[in-house]
């Protein structure tokens, strides 16, 4: 197979998380999303450590992979906080600190 | 061999793609978490057919067994989240997928337009053990042992944050029975320290440290 067919489909799954971002207002299908977009990334660095024959690549996608597992910790803690003092789950609710 | 890749990289496409229009699309968070485990895996075979075979075994231990059980637990905790109809934007449901579709095409544009060498071949020649977990951990305890120790200081912070964030709210001065508090505890009058501080926690342990121990 081509790399631009990983290219391709890495940049459709990324448009497709950020559609996701855009048009959902649960907090934690958001963060799903997130998760989608930050495969897409890893499915491209990987596509370019293999384009390059150079396993760099796959390191910089273990250490994206170790990002995305501390921002869903971080992410999930926040919205059972939310959750326990009552406020809403919605993302246009949650707007008081909007300028 | 090339037309078995090509079915194997379609079906991997198809899964993924799947999952993620599965993922935005289906009303239950429930039910998007699960279609989160079927991209993942899909993008799992992806990995295997860069010969990234760490990496995909790591997306499925990672992914899809421990960072999916965290989202299980927290969408069945938080229950069915209803999402409202009513939108901030006027016409934010059409314009969401139609920006998407134009940040694709972009994308796109981007990755056919830049005549990148090697980004119509297959790649050049690899090693049999390109992707191996030895070839990775070689990698990650000489080159790139910084980055290797930072993502443990990182794991480490994101631990202790999602504790004090989601963890009960301290009370003002309890920073917890240090070990300096517990014999005490144990030897003396531990019920009187009970009453006094008004805080036990669930197992009988203070919670706080009396004020002499501190």
């Amino acid at each position: 197979m081509d790399l631009t067919w990983y290219l391709v489909l890495s940049a459709l799954l990324f448009a497709t998380g950020a559609a996701g971002v855009l048009i959902r207002r649960s907090p934690l299908v958001i963060l799903l999303c997130l998760e989608l977009m930050l495969n897409a990334g890893n499915l491209a660095l990987l596509a370019f450590a293999r384009a390059n024959g150079d396993e760099d690549g796959q390191i910089f996608a273990l250490v994206v992979m170790v990002v995305a597992a501390c921002e869903v910790v971080v992410g999930l803690g926040l919205i059972v906080a939310m959750y326990r003092r009552r406020l809403p789950l919605n993302v246009d609710e949650m707007r008081s600190l909007r300028g | 061999m090339r037309g078995v890749e090509e079915v194997a990289f379609f079906a991997g496409a198809i899964g993924a793609l799947g999952g993620a229009i599965a993922v935005i699309a289906l009303r239950n968070p429930f039910y998007s978490v699960l279609a989160l485990v079927v991209h993942l895996v899909s993008l799992a075979g992806l990995f295997l057919i860069l010969h990234a075979e760490f990496l995909a075994a790591a997306q499925v231990v990672v992914y899809a067994g421990a960072i999916v059980v965290l989202y299980v637990f927290v969408a069945a905790y938080v229950g069915g989240i209803e999402e409202p109809l009513w939108e901030p934007i006027p016409g934010q449901r059409f314009i969401g997928p139609l920006l998407a579709a134009a940040l694709f095409v972009e994308l796109s544009i981007a990755v056919l337009g830049t005549a990148l060498a090697g980004l119509d071949t297959e790649g050049p020649t690899i090693p049999l053990d390109f992707g191996s977990p030895a070839a990775i951990g070689e990698l990650f305890l000489e080159r790139f042992l910084i980055a290797f120790e930072a993502a443990s200081i990182l794991l480490l912070i994101a631990a202790v944050g999602a504790v004090v964030l989601a963890g009960k709210r301290a009370a003002p001065g309890g920073a917890g029975g240090g070990p300096a508090g517990d014999p005490h505890e144990a030897a003396g009058d531990r019920g009187e320290t009970q009453s006094q501080l008004g805080r036990v926690a669930p197992d009988g342990a203070p919670t706080g440290a009396p004020p002499e121990a501190a």
